[in-house]
């Protein structure tokens, strides 16, 4: 039987990848974008489990407005990022540090 | 609670939605500079209304269930006014700078005052939020807004990375906070502020506890405190200065007061456990920031790790834990605000013959002497950031204390104490380059009248005459902090 803990417990290991990949990652910066996906996803797991779990239907509807937030999201950041390959020619993640810090 | 009466109380976030999209067409029109710049001013006036709308709720100390409105999705009670006029003031005044200085860099565009009213709107709606929802499109919608801000410059490479930098970092501290709402939510199965706090009364399960960590921490994202700041400097120094200005003043103030109501809201019967996260954040702010600025040559970075070290004290309110913390918390943001935009339009006024904007901080060296009204705004920024006695900032820092002292936490005081110390160096080496170095002669363009003025009002209200504010000052940050403290 599949319970409340199994979902969390993949939405937990879903989350952390998603964070991995957004600090080990030292390729690329769309793959940096689907780890911010990931981490949304992980997050639309668990309130759809909960709300599941709890027979409410909160969790749901929180997560149709991760969704939709998540699109502009998406778009905003591939917008910038379009801009800075304009600038610079590259989207390497290394590359990103022409300021020190 | 009918719509009529909902609809009164969202009265300045409606008015400012609408004009935000009759401003998006007028941009959409006119694409000329002229047609920008009329857009510009007309957003100022837009924002300077809607503070006025918001100030009787203020004065007229609204709270509990008059102030709900929409199914209590959201509150709009004397807190809540309270971040919302300083946050309607600093956004208008960021934009009163911007216009002169687009035009020097590359074409200004009616979309950039569009763009600060819907950040605006955000901001207001995350300090109204009484539920996770709620706080939630408030926050992506003002973040969602300053991202396009960061990155407006689109000829500046510099720009570009601090709009991506800002993207990334902001993302996954909505993720953070996105992932606590939903083990809050799964743990004490609802989403308002109200049955959060209902719910843990009798205790935090482990989850909500983990629920409320993984929230705080993007909290803490957002307000740039330690150990979650490494974004601060580089957008800050990257980001056109109008929009840093921004950055540094209108976003601060909503993610703060937010923090507060999620804080004793929500958690208000947990305290104790997180008032040691709080305390943590606020501790190791307030020394890095110190620390850490002592090296730095762009004064834009400085006023970076400046931000960084004054959002420790903010923090530092908080983690008190009572009204007398978050009325001082209030009062310290009213002066940082004004301290900081006074901070970032002296940085606009200094430029070269050709109109290229100086950051080091060896290009300051003799201003005093070649431009003396400008060192001496500079000057008492500099001086009210370092806390020096009788300028306004010292007020602020002495509530600060004072909250944290009643509550036990001397310890911590005396340390943030020593810290602001070792910050007045920094802030004193500023005023040293200023006045006592040979003129270097580089500041040498000529200013325009909105920055003058700027500069003289936010100079005049955090020298010594500011003081003629603190008993209405302090008297309003008591009823603000005093109704959210009433509601739970």
């Amino acid at each position: 039987m599949i319970g409340i803990e199994h979902y969390v417990v993949v939405s937990s290991i879903l989350f952390v990848l998603g964070v991995l990949g957004i600090f080990l990652n030292r390729k690329n910066v769309i793959v940096i974008l689907m780890a911010i996906e990931l981490i949304l996803l992980a997050v639309n797991i668990n309130l759809v489990a909960f709300s599941a779990f709890l027979g409410d239907l909160t969790g749901q509807v929180f997560a149709m407005f991760v969704l939709t937030v998540a699109a502009g999201e998406a778009a905003v950041g591939l917008a910038i990022l379009v801009i800075y390959f304009r600038d610079r020619g590259t989207i390497a993640v290394d590359d990103v540090s022409h300021m020190k810090g | 609670m009918d719509w009529m009466q909902s609809l009164r109380l969202v009265a300045p976030e409606i008015f400012l939605s609408v004009s935000g999209l009759i401003l998006l067409l007028g941009a959409a029109w006119g694409q000329s500079r002229k047609d920008a710049r009329a857009i510009n001013w007309l957003a100022v006036l837009v924002l300077i209304g809607a503070a006025a709308m918001t100030l009787p709720t203020l004065l007229g100390q609204v709270s509990g269930a008059d102030a709900l409105a929409f199914d209590s999705l959201f509150s709009a009670d004397a807190f809540a006014a309270f971040a919302k006029v300083l946050i309607f003031l600093a956004c208008a005044a960021s934009l009163a700078l911007a216009p002169a200085f687009f035009e020097r860099h590359g074409g200004y565009r009616g979309e950039f005052p569009v763009l600060v009213i819907f950040a605006a709107i955000g901001m207001a709606m995350m300090v109204s939020s009484t539920n996770l929802l709620t706080l939630y499109v408030g926050l992506e919608l003002n973040s969602l807004a300053a991202y396009v801000l960061a990155a407006f410059l689109k000829a500046d490479e510099r720009s570009a990375e601090a709009g991506l930098k800002y993207f990334v970092l902001g993302a996954l501290a909505s993720g953070f906070l996105l992932f606590g709402m939903s083990l809050t939510y799964g743990f004490t199965g609802t989403i308002a502020y109200s049955g959060i706090a209902a719910a843990t009364e009798a205790g935090l399960s482990t989850g909500a506890l983990f629920g409320l960590t993984f929230m705080f921490a993007g909290l803490a994202f957002k307000v740039s405190a330690v150990p979650f700041h490494m974004w601060t400097p580089d957008v800050y120094e990257g980001a056109p200065t109008p929009v840093t200005t921004l950055f540094a003043s209108a976003p601060k103030v909503a993610a703060l007061a937010l923090f507060a109501r999620v804080a004793v809201e929500a958690f208000g019967s947990q305290s104790v456990a997180w008032q040691q996260i709080v305390l943590a954040a606020a501790i190791a702010s307030i020394v890095f920031g110190a620390l850490a600025a002592i090296w730095q040559t762009n004064i834009k970075r400085l006023l970076a790790y400046s931000s960084i070290n004054n959002v420790g004290f903010i923090l530092l309110g908080l983690a008190a834990a009572s009204v007398e913390g978050v009325s001082a918390m209030l009062v310290y943001l009213a002066i940082y605000v004004p301290m900081t935009i006074g901070g970032f339009v002296a940085v606009l006024m200094l430029r070269d013959e050709g109109g290229k904007q100086l950051e080091a901080i060896s290009d300051l060296a003799g201003l005093s002497r070649t431009r003396p009204l400008l060192a001496l705004g500079l000057g008492s920024v500099m001086f009210s950031m370092a806390g020096i006695p009788f300028f306004f900032g010292f007020w602020g820092k002495f509530v600060v204390f004072q909250a944290a002292v009643q509550s036990g936490l001397l310890i911590w005081a005396t340390i943030a104490a020593v810290s602001s110390v070792i910050g007045a160096f920094y802030y004193l080496k500023v005023v040293k380059v200023m006045y006592f170095d040979e003129p270097a002669g580089k500041v040498t363009g000529r200013s325009d009248m909105a920055h003058e003025w700027l500069l003289t009002i936010s100079a005049l209200f955090i020298s010594p005459l500011g003081w003629l504010f603190t008993k209405g000052l302090g008297a309003l940050a008591a009823i603000a902090a005093g109704v959210l403290f009433a509601a739970t």
